[in-house]
Formats: structure tokens, C-alpha cells, sequence
């Protein structure tokens, strides 16, 4: 029997996973669920344990900032904040309903600790950049996180940041991308091979982790690391696309769909078998 | 507070647009800690080499990266930096077009994004480093303002102000060396507010950017000729001051718009996207650059060439006053 090493972050996985297909279901429409349940361990991993941050002040000017450069990723982003109590149920359940605050790309607003609004791919790097350099200037202790999907690792800009960030030395900088080789029209590896994604990130200039984006204590460790020292660090998180849901997982049509009621209930009770505490995982 | 004297003007004009930039932004940076100036290795190209030498920890040069500039800026713009990132004009505007969209845009980061050389001021190197669509471009993103100085004079107030402006703005840079000064002593300068340098009764001329001084000798040949025109400098093409368009709307038989830009999508547009609707609105001759790519030539002969000049510009306007009179 696998011992369940920190629950409280498989838990919040749990939760976060029938969060985001309840508001999948509810809304009715079309969502992206394939890439943000691929995304599910990094976030939680983020906002159960790593993210510095103040519920009752999301403009604390000491928070970890966290931006979501996979602006598609909204269901693991929302979910993980409804989870961590950052946004409230009432919020959470407006998802992608007219007038909106949450819809199917991040819209900056602090008060709901959203960093920055995203959704044309490949520039939230940058930004990123820009505040982890803005924190160097000003001595400020925080760190910045930066969430990017491997298709969009196609846009160039992304290189562009690649290179700056390791140009300024920012130390202070964490990129995650969710590798889960799947891209809008199909197989990143058939669309553009982004093959070792990690060595590229070293050549670079960066402090790179390649490991199972799935796996909490892989996850933890890479974050925790202690940091190198002149070096950005990116965790390359392999990762399956859908994951926890078995009739999603690499299937490449839950991209973006619509979840039907019989689709919807197969799902959530897929997800409720999941263990979280020590002793009932079944390995 | 810059001062605007004669000599002043005459210093600035020889030293031209790009020279007077690098002057301004040095001499408005020690009012402001937090500004940085960003370039995308095109420091010395845009006058910064003082500032770099000057103020080494508030410039960064990201390299030629224009897209990943504009990022990089709004987060430093995010975290409290007052940010001027610089480069040729189709670069900034167009390269980076869509992460201007998305972070001054969008999410009205305070990043003030500097055209150099725009128009057709880079003669020699042509159209690719022309901005002749730029400002269309930048106009129609929401939120952003638009900013073309008539003169070295303006360039130094429009700094001053856009250090002090908390927001999103274009400032385009028209005009080169000896670039001819409208402004020889001081006067009051806010953006969004145009400045009426001269008034007429027949036809009102709405310039922007190099286009204000010909304007100005378009008008002396007309008035010699017992035309009665008026001049106002429209420095700021967005937000448009359509108060004082709304003074001439009756009270001119031509209007004309002028620039150093296409004749799609800049100020002319701006101009009559406004007075279209209004009934007693007069005919507008919109005066500006072809939508072509034409061969090249150098600064001066392309203004000739394109009739961008105080007696063409003033041959233009008598053509079209004979047909509305």
C-alpha cells in the first residue's frame, strides 16, 4: 500500500478537481477541462503549501505573485483559489456567466488575487520577468510563479523571456509548464516537436526540474530546491492531459467540450474514489 | 519645467527629435526615482546613451525583443516603476502590437511606449522602419492615448507630462534634424487639450507632430492671398479634443487635417469619425501620406514628394477651397 505523502495537498487536488467539473457542468458551455486537470497537483501544490499570500488582503505587497500564462488554464486557477478560500463559492460559481469576473481567460483583478489578464499565449513570461526584475530592484523578498502551457512554448515571445530571464539573473523566478503534449489541433510532437524541453531551458541559463507533474513530492522537492543562485528555475511538469477522469485523460476532444449530465456524473464519481488520507490509498 | 527661449528652440532643432528625447527624458528622470527606460537595443539610436551613462540601474536594454519589452515593462510597471520603453515606430507599434493590446491595453499598464523616427524621417532605410500606419494602429486599441509633439520644444513637455501621466500612451516621434521649431517661449502644455496657434474664419487647418510647422507656412501663403486660415495643434490624436473641434464646426468653410502618417486611420480619420455626424460640418481635405510603399528618397524630398510641405500644403487647400466656396 503507497503511503500518501501530503494529503492535505492530494486532498485539495480532490476538491479542486470537483470544483472545476461542477462549474464545467453548470455553465452549460464549452470549457477548457483537458489543461486544467493536467494542471491540478502544480496548482494545488501551489496554493495549499508554497504561495505566500493574505486572504484577507490580496493586495499585501509581500504575496508570492503567481500569473497563469496559459490563460486557457482557468479551471485549475479558479478552482485552486475557490479551494484555498482566496475567492469565495459565491464568486466561483458566476463562472462564465454574463458580466463575469470569471471567465474562460484570467481578467486581472486583485481583489480576487488575479495577477494579470492573460489568454493570447505566450506573454505572461514576460511579465513575469518584469515583476521577479522589479523585486530584485526594490530588495523585495517575494517570488514570482509563472504557470505556461508546452503549446505555447510555440510562441516566440516565450523565448524571448526565456533568454531575458536568464540574461537579468533572476533567481527569484519560477516557471512551471504544464507538459502534457497535447495542443489544440493534437500532438505537440507532431504539431512542433518541443522535445527536450528542460535541456532547452538550461541552455538558457536556467535551473531546470523534468519530472512527473502528477507526483506531489516530485513536485514539492523541485519547488523547495534550495534556489541556484543567478538562476531562474523552471519545473517541466510531465503531465496527462484530462487527467482524473479516465475517458479524458489524452483524449484530445476535452480540449475544450462541454460535459453532458451522464459524462458529468461518470466523472465526479471517478474523482470521489480518490483516497486523500494516509492508509486508504490502494496503490 | 523646461524653458522655452529662442536659443533653446534653435539648440533643440539642430539637435532634432531623437537628440531632444534623450535631453528630455534625461532631465525629467531626476524628478522620478522609480522611472526606467527600456530599449530594445536601440539606446543610442533613440539618444540614450546620456541616460544610460547617467543612470546605468534605471536603463536596461532587453535586447531585440520587442514583444518580450513591452512584458518585461508592464510587470516593472506593475510593481510600481514608471516605465518608457523605446524603438523605431513600426517595432514598438506593430512588432509588439498585440502585447501593447493586451498589457497597456487591456490591463492600462503605466508604460509610456516611445516612437522614434516615425513618419518617414529614416528616409534612406525605408519602409520597413517607417511609421506610416502606426498611429491607426495604436488608436484603435481602447485605453491607449496617443501623443505626436509638434516640435523639439513639445517633445520636452510631452516627456513631462507623460511622467506625471499615470496610464498607457503612445508618443509618437516625428521629424529629424533640423527639425523646424513651432515654439520658440514657453507655453501651457496638457495632454488632450489641443492648441489653437492661430485662428480663421475660411478654413482651419488640425495638424499633428512635423505637420503643425508647415501647416503654419501654408497658412502665411494663404493669408497673403487674403485666405483666413487657422492652425491647431492636435498633439493629442486620442483622446481627440472634440471641444475645440467642436469651435470650428460652422465657422470654417474647409477643414483640413494634416500629418506625417497614412491618410487611413491617423488623426484625418480621428477627425472626421468625429464631425461626420454633425450637419453643418464643412468638407475636410484630409492631407497625409499615401497608403503605399513608394520608393525612397531623403526627408526633405519625400516631403515634397508627398505635398507635405507649407506651399503644397497650401496649393492643396486652394484647389479644394475653389471647388466649396
Amino acid at each position: 500500500m503507497e503511503k500518501i505523502t501530503y494529503p492535505e495537498i492530494v486532498d485539495m487536488a480532490k476538491v479542486m478537481r470537483l470544483k472545476m467539473l461542477e462549474i464545467s457542468y453548470n455553465c452549460t458551455l464549452s470549457t477548457h477541462l483537458g489543461g486544467g486537470l493536467s494542471m491540478t497537483e502544480m496548482m494545488a501544490t501551489l496554493y495549499a503549501r508554497v504561495l505566500r499570500f493574505d486572504k484577507k488582503d490580496p493586495r499585501w505587497e509581500g504575496r508570492d505573485r503567481f500569473i497563469l500564462s496559459k490563460g486557457h488554464g482557468v479551471l485549475g486557477y479558479f478552482s485552486a483559489l475557490v479551494a484555498a478560500g482566496v475567492i469565495s463559492e459565491e464568486v466561483y460559481n458566476t463562472f462564465q456567466t454574463n458580466e463575469s469576473d470569471l471567465i474562460a481567460h484570467p481578467v486581472m483583478n486583485l481583489d480576487l488575487s488575479i495577477e494579470s489578464s492573460n489568454g493570447s499565449l505566450g506573454q505572461g513570461l514576460s511579465m513575469a520577468v518584469g515583476i521577479a526584475l522589479a523585486a530584485k530592484k526594490k530588495n523585495a523578498p517575494f517570488t514570482t510563479y509563472v504557470l505556461l502551457g508546452d503549446g505555447e512554448c510555440n510562441e516566440g515571445s516565450v523565448w524571448e523571456a526565456v533568454m531575458s530571464a536568464g540574461q537579468l539573473r533572476l533567481d527569484n523566478l519560477v516557471a512551471m509548464v504544464d507538459y502534457n503534449k497535447l495542443q489544440s489541433d493534437g500532438a505537440a510532437g507532431q504539431i512542433m516537436d518541443l522535445g527536450d524541453l528542460a535541456n532547452k531551458f538550461r541552455a538558457f541559463g536556467w535551473d531546470a526540474y523534468d519530472i512527473d507533474g502528477h507526483k506531489i513530492d516530485q513536485l514539492v522537492n523541485a519547488i523547495e530546491a534550495p534556489k541556484v543562485e543567478g538562476k531562474p528555475r523552471v519545473i517541466v511538469a510531465n503531465t496527462i492531459k484530462g487527467k482524473g477522469v479516465s475517458f479524458m485523460e489524452n483524449n484530445n476532444e476535452w480540449h475544450h467540450n462541454r460535459l453532458t449530465r451522464a459524462n458529468f456524473d461518470l466523472a465526479i464519481a471517478e474523482v470521489n474514489l480518490v483516497a486523500t488520507n494516509p492508509g486508504e490509498a490502494n496503490g | 519645467m523646461v524653458d522655452i527661449t529662442p536659443s533653446n528652440a534653435r539648440q533643440w532643432s539642430r539637435l532634432g527629435s531623437r537628440g531632444v528625447f534623450g535631453q528630455a527624458i534625461l532631465a525629467v528622470a531626476e524628478n522620478y526615482p522609480q522611472m526606467m527606460v527600456m530599449s530594445a537595443d536601440l539606446g543610442n539610436s533613440s539618444g540614450l546613451d546620456r541616460f544610460k551613462k547617467t543612470y546605468p540601474d534605471q536603463f536596461l536594454n532587453i535586447g531585440i525583443a520587442e514583444q518580450n519589452m513591452i512584458g518585461v515593462a508592464s510587470g516593472l510597471a506593475k510593481e510600481g516603476y514608471n516605465i518608457f520603453v523605446t524603438s523605431f515606430a513600426p517595432f514598438i507599434s506593430m512588432r509588439a502590437a498585440e502585447q501593447i493590446r493586451m498589457n497597456l491595453g487591456y490591463m492600462e499598464m503605466n508604460v509610456k511606449a516611445v516612437a522614434i523616427g516615425s513618419g518617414i524621417s529614416m528616409a534612406f532605410l525605408g519602409n520597413s522602419h517607417y511609421g506610416i500606419e502606426d498611429a491607426a494602429v495604436m488608436r484603435a486599441i481602447p485605453n491607449m492615448t496617443v501623443v505626436s509633439p509638434a516640435d523639439c520644444a513639445e517633445i520636452f513637455k510631452v516627456v513631462e507630462a507623460a511622467a506625471e501621466f499615470k496610464g498607457p500612451m503612445y508618443i509618437r516621434l516625428t521629424g529629424a534634424v533640423n527639425n523646424p521649431p513651432v515654439y520658440t517661449e514657453n507655453y501651457d502644455f496638457e495632454i488632450g487639450k489641443a492648441i489653437v496657434l492661430k485662428e480663421g474664419s475660411d478654413v482651419n487647418i488640425i495638424a499633428c507632430g512635423t505637420m503643425v510647422y508647415e501647416s503654419l507656412e501654408a497658412a502665411k501663403i494663404l493669408e497673403e492671398q487674403g485666405i483666413s486660415v487657422g492652425v491647431i495643434n492636435m498633439h493629442t490624436i486620442k483622446p481627440l479634443d472634440t471641444e475645440a473641434i467642436n469651435k470650428l464646426i460652422g465657422k470654417s468653410k474647409l477643414l483640413v487635417t494634416v500629418e506625417e502618417h497614412s491618410v487611413i486611420g491617423g488623426l484625418g480619420s480621428a477627425v472626421a469619425e468625429y464631425t461626420c455626424q454633425f450637419k453643418d460640418t464643412p468638407p475636410q481635405l484630409r492631407l497625409g501620406l499615401p497608403d503605399a510603399f513608394g520608393k525612397t528618397g531623403d526627408y526633405r524630398y519625400l516631403l515634397e514628394k508627398y505635398d507635405l510641405v507649407g506651399p503644397k500644403i497650401a496649393n492643396s487647400i486652394q484647389g479644394l477651397l475653389r471647388e466649396v466656396s
